[in-house]
């Protein structure tokens, strides 16, 4: 009472401290904000750091393209001035032989090599043979002398090409990636047919995907009607049938299909048990037993299975809140089952139908382990060539420009499925 | 459950054509992982049944030999120390994140929970080049901490679904007694969301003991774990030992399957939510 008294009585309402109770709240839900950026800052930063920055830097790599600017820099200067009409002058081969002569690193010349033969077919050894044939070369005029070496260097489309890459930053990884590219005066044209392979990797990715997710929609809506509708006992030992694959890890499930599927393996024995064997040969379809490993049909059954539980548990749980009433009431009223299905119960389920279709879907973009394994060359999805583009061509930048589709395409998925479910809504099991 | 007398032919018919389809489709999910079992058995190297006879010997190879014991304890390992580290962090930001008012909530989560949008081959292949410009592309901190980005999503996305059901008053009843801060969180709080924690360690665990793809790309071979053990085999040469190997893992996630849920149950009751 003392101290309320002490107080100036002009209206405003105080804390026990004498400061007015807005400020107080204010300083109050201050301290209680900085105290939850701590509690987050380390994770945060642990993300950005050893992840975020990763993928940015990995992707900055599909623009970021050095090779031909560090390594031909003389060339690259008095190229400038060449208007690419005929073959450039004496003093651009002049800078060809100082550059080769004068590598930067050791690999600089099969760097440089690698880089063009994205562009010019077999230049790679013409590049290194040169490298080392001009080094016997003492004195000018070079023109002749190195088109004498290499007779690509005769060749103005060779020079247009190294104009071309000549800025450290080049579309032409992306524009690879739809089968374009840059054309000799700059302008944008199509990959010649032999050449364009990647608008075919999208679309084999799209298509393998929809299939799966068509196919688990179908296999997996009924059984998920059957487990929201039949009585709890029952369903939760049903839920075992579909929450043990669910658990068990895709690399398990893949191996499991990978020696199902082998010749003359379990699947096989199945399909001549069950008679299929007889029935495809009869149709003229196959000859003898079908060939399984290795092929398009065994990755999307692998697929199928092991995406089925995501396109299901959505569904499950949407189906779980809707109540008989509605089915009883439109029966009542006179609708025969199948139309009473189709129009009263299956639009309320289209939100799980949804939030399932679109996580498979966004997951079945990103498969690489069951594509590799049980899939032949031909089933290879987006993931599976930026795992070869580095394994095997050690190219960072079309790795990086297959990766930014990849991640662009997931993202914008992404982005919609939060919009409809809500991300951290995820059905983790 | 018989069908209803009312049902006319065309409903009866639907009935049983609709069970008999979701009988062949949970077969489907489940017979190839019961299938594979059996064949662990075999006396002989092939994968087919019938099995001209039984025996052990591939477990003993998988328990027994170094390449496989080898991998098995470096998964542990990897995994072990994954858990601890996503466990710690996703925790202390999930309680961060639930704070009322927390700027950006949407922008943080979404940064925090990348790890698990991002197609994993793109984490790979990414965090392989800037690990390896670090010099730690190839070592088990490298592969930890790859380990742990993934992870953590896991346990911020756990943790925080416990939190939001997690009555705040007990926090102030707690500091009214004249609790510490820390006291509140170790008497009060953490008993309450265990259970949340310990689904998201499960779920950690689980993400680093089954991944496959990062440990390709980023580990050398002295961080050959059992997944990568499994993938190498299966590309070059098929032993028996995988159908071991995956009898052993299968029977490891059912563990699993039936800890978190009796683990949800119990945080349900906790929390007051009757199922």
């Amino acid at each position: 009472m003392a101290m309320a008294q002490a107080l100036p009585n002009d209206g405003v309402m105080r804390a026990a401290d004498g400061t007015p109770l807005k400020e107080a709240l204010a300083r109050a839900q201050r301290s209680d904000r900085l105290k939850a950026l701590a509690l987050v800052t380390p994770l945060f930063a642990f993300i950005v750091l050893s992840f975020l920055i990763p993928i940015l830097v990995m992707l900055y790599n599909s623009v970021y393209d050095p090779d031909v600017a560090e390594n031909l820099p003389t060339t690259v200067q008095a190229l400038q001035q060449w208007d690419g009409k005929d073959l450039p002058p004496e003093e651009v081969f002049a800078a060809l032989v100082t550059d080769l002569k004068n590598p930067k690193t050791d690999n600089a010349v099969a760097l440089l090599g690698k880089r063009l033969n994205y562009e010019i077919s077999g230049m790679r050894s013409k590049v290194v043979a040169t490298g080392r044939k001009v080094k016997a070369l003492e004195a000018g005029p070079y023109k002749e002398a190195v088109i004498e070496i290499d007779k690509v260097w005769g060749n103005t489309e060779t020079w247009a090409t190294i104009k071309r890459s000549s800025s450290v930053y080049t579309p032409f990884y992306l524009l690879a990636m739809v089968d374009m590219r840059q054309g000799v005066d700059g302008s944008i044209e199509a990959v010649p047919a032999d050449r364009s392979i990647y608008i075919d990797i999208l679309i084999r990715t799209l298509a393998i995907s929809l299939f799966v997710t068509f196919a688990t929609l179908v296999l997996g809506y009924p059984v998920a009607y059957m487990l929201a509708t039949t009585p709890q006992k029952t369903a939760s030992i049903l839920m075992i049938f579909v929450l043990l694959p669910f658990w068990t890890s895709l690399l398990v499930r893949t191996t499991a299909w990978t020696i199902l599927m082998q010749d003359g393996g379990v699947f096989a024995q199945f399909l001549n048990i069950t008679g299929i064997t007889w029935v495809l040969n009869l149709l003229g379809l196959v000859e003898g037993a079908p060939q399984l490993f290795k092929t398009r049909f065994a990755t999307i059954v692998a697929m199928t299975h092991i995406q089925l539980p995501f396109t299901l548990l959505p569904i499950y749980s949407v189906m779980k809140t809707i109540s008989p009433n509605y089915m009883r009431a439109a029966k009542s009223l006179g609708g025969t089952p199948f139309y009473c299905f189709l129009r009263v119960y299956m639009p309320q389920t289209l939100p799980g139908v949804a939030a399932g279709c679109l996580l498979t879907f966004i997951l079945c973009l990103g498969y690489y382990i069951t594509p590799a394994l049980v899939g032949g060359p031909t089933d290879q999805m987006v993931s599976g060539f930026i795992a070869s583009a580095i394994n095997t061509e050690n190219n960072w930048g079309k790795a990086s420009a297959l990766g930014v589709i990849l991640l662009i395409a997931t993202l914008i998925l992404y982005y919609v499925y939060n919009r409809l479910i809500g991300i951290d809504r995820m059905k983790l099991g | 459950m018989a069908v209803p007398s009312y049902f006319t032919t065309g409903e009866k018919v639907a009935h049983y054509a609709v069970r008999v389809f979701v009988g062949l489709v949970l077969l489907f999910l489940i017979a190839p992982i019961i299938a594979v079992m059996p064949l662990s058995f075999n006396s002989e190297t092939f994968f087919s049944y019938p099995m001209p006879g039984y025996s052990l010997r591939w477990y003993e190879d998988f328990f027994f030999n170094e390449r496989w014991t080898g991998a098995l304890k470096m998964s542990f390992l990897i995994a072990i120390a994954t858990t601890i580290l996503a466990t710690f962090l996703g925790t202390i930001a999930a309680l961060g994140l639930s704070r009322a008012n927390f700027p950006a909530r949407a922008s943080v989560m979404a940064v925090l929970i990348s790890p698990m949008i991002v197609p994993v081959i793109i984490s790979a292949v990414g965090m392989f080049k800037f690990y390896a410009q670090m010099g730690i592309a190839g070592t088990l901190i490298g592969v930890i901490l790859a380990h742990t980005a993934l992870a953590t999503p896991f346990v911020v996305i756990t943790v925080t679904a416990t939190l939001s059901s997690f009555d705040k008053t007990l926090m102030r009843a707690g500091a009214s007694c004249g609790a510490a801060p820390h006291t509140v969180f170790f008497k009060v709080v953490m008993p309450l969301i265990l259970p949340g924690m310990i689904s998201g360690a499960l779920f950690a665990f689980v993400t680093s003991f089954d991944e496959v793809v990062v440990v390709l790309f980023l580990a050398s071979p002295e961080q050959r774990t059992l997944p990568l053990q499994m993938f190498s085999g299966i590309r070059e040469m098929i032993s028996p030992t995988i159908t071991a190997a995956a009898t052993v893992l299968v029977l490891f996630s059912t563990a699993m399957l039936v800890t978190v849920e009796v683990l949800r149950r119990r945080s349900e009751k906790l929390r007051g939510i009757a199922t």
